[in-house]
């Protein structure tokens, strides 16, 4: 791997930036591996450069039904906060937040990791009862939060309508300093070279179609590429968990929905934190090129089409126009949609699966993105060591039958 | 968007209805005797097929009434619609 520094830039630079090696390889895949991830999105390219620098395995390969970064890892509204209830899930997302403050310079890629601070407005007494628990209850676990009332929201963000003739009205406000957003695709290509770097095989358009058994434990998988034989597998795979753990005859507590986001024309500085609002529904920030990316609430339907019903997006953006006036003259460029794989509880499933050598980190829902590296330390040590680490180990798939059910449908701040 | 035909009062916008998950889970005969693991079965786990779907839907701005309607998940084409005192017809195409 060619570093990037100041000097190697400016060197380049010199010969127009004709010379840059390409960033990772395109290996055939070998007859075996100890370790196959499938998926190779942001959080299977974690696992696997986790895995490589943490734990020394390095006979790894991640497996990609299309290209890196084309499903959920590149549809997300880039948002990175660890605002959550309970203390299982603040462990989770602020150990992935504090990896997130030191991911560009970890691997050498900047992943414009912006901590522009996250707002989460309020909208009614009942919203603003349980975001101040879920305020004291971050504070509590070492999480940046902060109380804002509506003269505070109007100094962060003068172009937020505070009037108090809406229909609902901002009463306050729940605000992560440190929360943000990071450029989603840099994010998986960043963790792809520096896996790539230490060893691993990034195999490109090569689907898993089987997983292979012997007695109780898998010894491999099909693939659109021939069988690769593997001590261990894990399912890094979003919204086709299901597919993939069905192929090893595990029932998932998992529902595939679309979730749908759309970008609006550029347009000069003018939202400088991100803003939520679980009540009305909609959730935007600002890109560095100037559109807004917003995002909507899940489809109500199961679906793997990638696209969702228009009436979604109309809500969405009635909200928006409610409380951004001025944003209501904004052409929309694009909109599109995502699977996501969403838990009863709302929380993500990380761990050992029934079968011998099979894991899965899978059911994050609608909220991802932001656990990128921690999701993939975690697991990654899960596989190393054939044992959840204790900040995923609340995780489990088991959680489903002994009742420790995680529910984070307030934090999660999408209606689903 | 989906067009839903309701069994009752015809085609009609996918805003008048709401979906409720996979069809035919049955509560249990027994349910003094359920171990967890065939509760979590119950409550929790359920089909996401990539294909086929059996789900149920209830017109709630309208008749209010419950029904069926087998989709493919695909490509959201609705394959049958039948209401809860008829059998499933049977649809062509792969379940999963």
């Amino acid at each position: 791997m060619k570093r990037f520094s100041f000097w190697s830039v400016a060197r380049n630079a010199l010969s127009s930036h004709q010379h840059w090696p390409r960033q990772w390889r395109s290996p055939n895949p070998k007859p075996a591996y100890d370790v196959i991830i499938i998926g190779g999105g942001g959080h299977g390219l974690a696992t696997a450069y986790y895995l490589a620098k943490e734990h020394g395995i390095t006979n790894v390969a991640v497996l990609e039904k299309g290209w890196l970064g084309g499903g959920n890892t590149a549809r997300n509204t880039t948002i990175v906060r660890s605002n959550y209830l309970w203390d299982e899930s603040a462990a989770l997302y602020e150990h992935s937040l504090k990896l997130w403050e030191g991911l560009s310079k970890d691997i050498n890629y900047n992943v414009m990791f912006s901590q522009r601070g996250v707002m989460n407005l309020c909208h009614t007494l009942g919203d603003v009862r349980a975001s101040r628990r879920r305020s004291e209850a971050n504070r509590l676990n070492g999480v940046d939060s902060e109380w804002l009332g509506p003269s505070d929201i109007k100094r962060i963000c003068p172009v937020l309508n505070l009037s108090p003739k809406l229909r609902y009205p901002v009463m306050g406000a729940t605000f992560q300093p440190r929360g943000g957003v990071a450029r989603h695709d840099a994010v998986a290509w960043g963790f792809a070279r520096a896996a790539d770097a230490r060893g691993v095989d990034i195999i490109q358009n090569c689907e898993v179609t089987g997983l292979r058994r012997d007695g109780g434990r898998i010894v491999g998988v099909d693939t659109t590429r021939g069988a690769i034989d593997a001590k261990k597998v894990g399912i890094v795979t979003a919204g086709h968990s299901s597919v993939l753990a069905s192929m090893a005859g595990v029932r998932l507590p998992i529902q595939s929905h679309p979730l749908q986001a759309l970008v609006s024309e550029p347009i000069k500085p003018v939202l400088n934190t991100v803003i939520m609002s679980s009540a009305i529904h909609v959730y935007l920030s600002q890109s560095d090129k100037g559109e807004l990316v917003i995002g909507a609430g899940a489809d109500s339907y199961n679906s793997y089409a990638q696209r969702g019903s228009f009436h979604v997006i109309e809500e969405q953006m009635a909200a928006l126009c409610e409380l951004f006036p001025t944003f209501g003259r904004l052409r929309m460029l694009r909109s599109w949609g995502g699977i996501v794989d969403i838990c009863p509880d709302a929380s993500p499933i990380i761990g050992k699966m029934p079968v011998d050598g099979l894991y899965l980190n899978g059911g994050w829902g609608t909220g991802g993105f932001k656990a990128t590296p921690g999701s993939g330390w975690v697991f990654a040590w899960t596989i190393a060591k054939d044992a959840p680490h204790p900040i995923n180990a609340p995780f489990s798939l088991d959680r489903f039958s002994t009742g420790a059910l995680i529910a984070e449908h307030g934090a999660a701040a999408v209606a689903h | 968007m989906l067009l839903i035909t309701c069994p009752w009062c015809g085609p009609r916008d996918e805003i008048e209805f709401h979906c409720g998950g996979e069809a035919n889970i049955e509560r249990p005969d027994k349910p003094d005797q359920l171990t967890d693991q065939e509760w979590a079965d119950y409550l929790f786990m359920r089909a996401n097929p990539k294909g086929r779907y059996a789900e149920r839907w209830v017109h709630s701005a309208g008749c209010r009434r419950w029904f069926n309607v087998i989709r493919d998940t695909r490509t959201h084409r609705i394959l049958a619609i039948y209401r809860p005192d008829e059998q499933a017809p049977d649809v062509a195409g792969p379940s999963s």
